[in-house]
């Protein structure tokens, strides 16, 4: 049985699969099959395999397609975007994928737009990757060449085309309303919901945000059905996950492993445990937007919901290590820096609050804070939390913030009290 | 905070009659390329920036004017796209431009210390480009290598696993290139 659909094409030499070597591996066989779905019973697959989001929020992709309205007469324009921005501090996963195997995103892509009705799709990358988005122009070319956008292939009305849209920057492009903003060419400022991209999304057309690693699932999903996806998992959910781990590890790295896997199984087997006989304090389980959890959360699997219950998020799967000789007040301070200088501005609790708690942090950090700034410190993290803000951005802020008020409330008294970083 | 250098770009004089800033055959073609992908003709600004400063290095006065005028948006428009976005330049940069990443695993093993070697190195802090004009030093976000932390981009190269000792040889390797270059 295939157990690892989004790496089996990933070898150890650095290169990328080109057209030819991926369909010797039965590579498109999921677009043909695709093609002879209804888009209808192609979103019912997906939903039921129960695939959720992989860019950090988890929302079921069938579901979250099934918003598309069906009359495709009366909305003929709808767009696919696939979102590669990945910018959230400690992810690195889109990256490989986009690198190593750019047919097996593609091919996610034409199903995805064969879901939706869309007949234009556009990859958003950021800037920065360089090389994937020479491999992916290369690949978009070798496809185009292939006849596999064509009406011949696809028998629709029009050919589809596949776009790759370079980004000039900025974190919050990867929150998807932002990103449709820059890509109609404007600043990159969060779009007040509803309505719902789904509804109303590039330039006021139906349209679906999708994360790469996302988008990727879907070949094998299609050619291998719903129940294969589901027996993937270990735990609750479904399919497979690229999960990472970075910090002071033996081998950090990046291994596509069951959902559901535990979190000790991945730093201690696969990431080799933490270096230098140090010991782990706290981690952060997918980016620099998701909650501290604690070594009492070793044996958690990782899974959406479990996660979510434990008091963080999955978030991207890409855990970050905090050791015992790394001062977590520091980290914390470092991950609200970049939070305060990528808010767009727009709401006050983000724009002011974070320079704010920035300014804080620093102080503690200097061995000038006082007690009264941890209380500040939380004050912040409630402004910041859902619903009182435009976009995510600010919320994901407060999570390592306020999960570090608890976890580690005794080195920011320590700081305090002694007047200095314990770390130095 | 955008790390942005300090100075606000100096005012160039409107510009004389006849001297209209003039986009190159190459830009004018890729613009026209990517304005074809899109439904609107206003979202080839952004891309017409990205264009002129892929060519020119940075995005002067100049060639914001010359944007505006070849495809009709407002030079104000422009401007602030071309401030909003952090990979578009206003101000002149090195042929070299260093992207420290920032983030939180490469904080862990030991940016700040990297930093601090390229500031002395060169002589500049972030946001500046060295007294030679070869080096600009950006502080960036998660470059998504963290499992290969600490790492910078120079340019369009990713370096990785970084040490004071390969960040050392790495500049005196792309000095020398520089001066063998002016010395041809
Ligand atoms: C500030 C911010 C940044 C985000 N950055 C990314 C990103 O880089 N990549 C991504 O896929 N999703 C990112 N997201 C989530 C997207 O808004 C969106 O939920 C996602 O692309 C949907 O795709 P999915 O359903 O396939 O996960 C970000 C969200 C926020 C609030
Ligand atoms: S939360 Fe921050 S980034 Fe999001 S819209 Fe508000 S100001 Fe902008
Ligand atoms: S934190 Fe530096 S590459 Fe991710």
């Amino acid at each position: 049985m295939l157990i690892n659909p989004l790496t089996k094409n990933i070898g150890a030499d650095d290169t990328a699969l080109d057209l030819g070597a991926y369909r010797n591996n039965d590579g498109y066989r999921g677009w043909l099959r695709a093609l002879r779905m209804s888009p209808e019973k192609l979103i019912d697959l997906v939903q039921k395999a129960g695939l959720r989001g992989r860019g950090g929020a988890g929302f079921n992709t069938g579901f979250k397609w099934s918003f598309v309205p069906g009359d495709r007469q009366a909305q003929p324009v709808r767009y696919l975007v696939c979102n590669a921005d990945e910018m959230e501090p400690g992810t690195f996963k889109d990256r490989l994928l986009m690198e190593r195997d750019p047919h097996l995103l593609l091919e996610g892509m034409m199903i995805a737009a064969h879901a939706i009705g869309a007949t234009t799709a556009y990859i958003f990358i950021r800037g920065e990757y360089h090389r994937a988005a020479k491999v992916l122009e290369n690949a978009i070319g070798e496809a185009e060449q292939a006849g596999l956008l064509t009406p011949e292939t696809t028998g629709w009305e029009q050919p589809l085309r596949i776009y790759l849209h370079r980004s000039s920057g900025n974190y919050i492009c990867g929150e998807e309303t932002a990103l449709l903003n820059a890509l109609e060419g404007k600043r990159a400022i969060p779009r007040a919901k509803p309505p719902y991209p789904q509804v109303s999304g590039l330039w006021g057309r139906p349209t679906v945000v999708n994360n790469v690693e996302t988008l990727c699932n879907l070949p094998h999903l299609v050619t291998q059905g719903a129940d294969w996806y589901r027996q993937l998992g270990r735990g609750e959910d479904g399919g497979t996950k690229l999960f990472g781990v970075s910090g002071k590890v033996n081998k950090p790295g990046l291994w596509e492993l069951p959902m559901g896997t535990p979190v000790r199984e991945v730093i201690e087997n696969h990431a080799g445990g933490l270096r230098d006989g140090l010991t782990l304090r706290g981690f952060l389980p997918g980016g620099g937007s998701t909650d501290f959890l604690g070594p009492q959360h070793l044996d958690l699997p990782l899974d959406y919901d479990a996660v979510g219950k434990a008091g963080s998020r999955l978030g991207t799967g890409t855990i970050t290590v905090l050791d015992e000789a790394t001062c977590p007040v520091g980290l914390v301070l470092n991950l609200s820096r970049f939070f305060a200088r990528e808010s767009c501005g727009w709401c006050t609790p983000c724009r002011d609050g974070l320079p704010w708690v920035v300014h804080i942090l620093q102080r503690i950090e200097n061995g000038e804070g006082t007690m009264e700034d941890l209380e500040l410190l939380r004050e912040h993290t409630i402004r910041m939390a859902p619903g009182n803000t435009f976009c995510a951005l600010a919320p994901g802020a407060a999570e390592p913030i306020q999960s570090a008020l608890k976890l580690f409330e005794q080195d920011f008294v320590d700081h305090i009290r002694g007047k200095a970083c314990p770390f130095h | 905070m955008k790390e942005r250098p300090e100075k606000v770009p100096q005012r160039i004089p409107a510009h004389q009659e006849g001297t209209a800033p003039q986009l190159s055959a190459e830009e004018m073609r890729a613009i026209d390329e990517e304005r074809s992908h899109y439904e609107s003709d206003a979202a080839a600004g952004l891309e017409a920036l990205r264009i002129v400063q892929r060519e020119r290095g940075w995005i002067s006065d100049d060639s914001l004017r010359a944007v505006s005028a070849y495809l009709g948006i407002a030079e104000a428009e422009l401007e602030g796209l071309a401030t909003y976005y952090q990979l578009l330049f206003r101000q002149p940069v090195g042929p070299e431009v260093i992207q420290l990443c920032k983030s939180s695993s490469c904080w862990i093993l030991g940016c700040d210390r990297l930093q601090t070697t390229l500031e002395k190195a060169l002589g500049i802090h972030p946001g500046e480009t060295s007294a030679d004009g070869i080096f600009t030093l950006l502080e960036n976000p998660c470059l998504g290598a963290c499992d290969r932390a600490p790492v910078l981009l120079m340019n369009e190269e990713l370096h990785s696993h970084l040490t004071e000792e390969k960040l050392q040889a790495l500049l005196a390797e792309k000095r020398q290139r520089h001066a063998d270059q002016s010395a041809d």
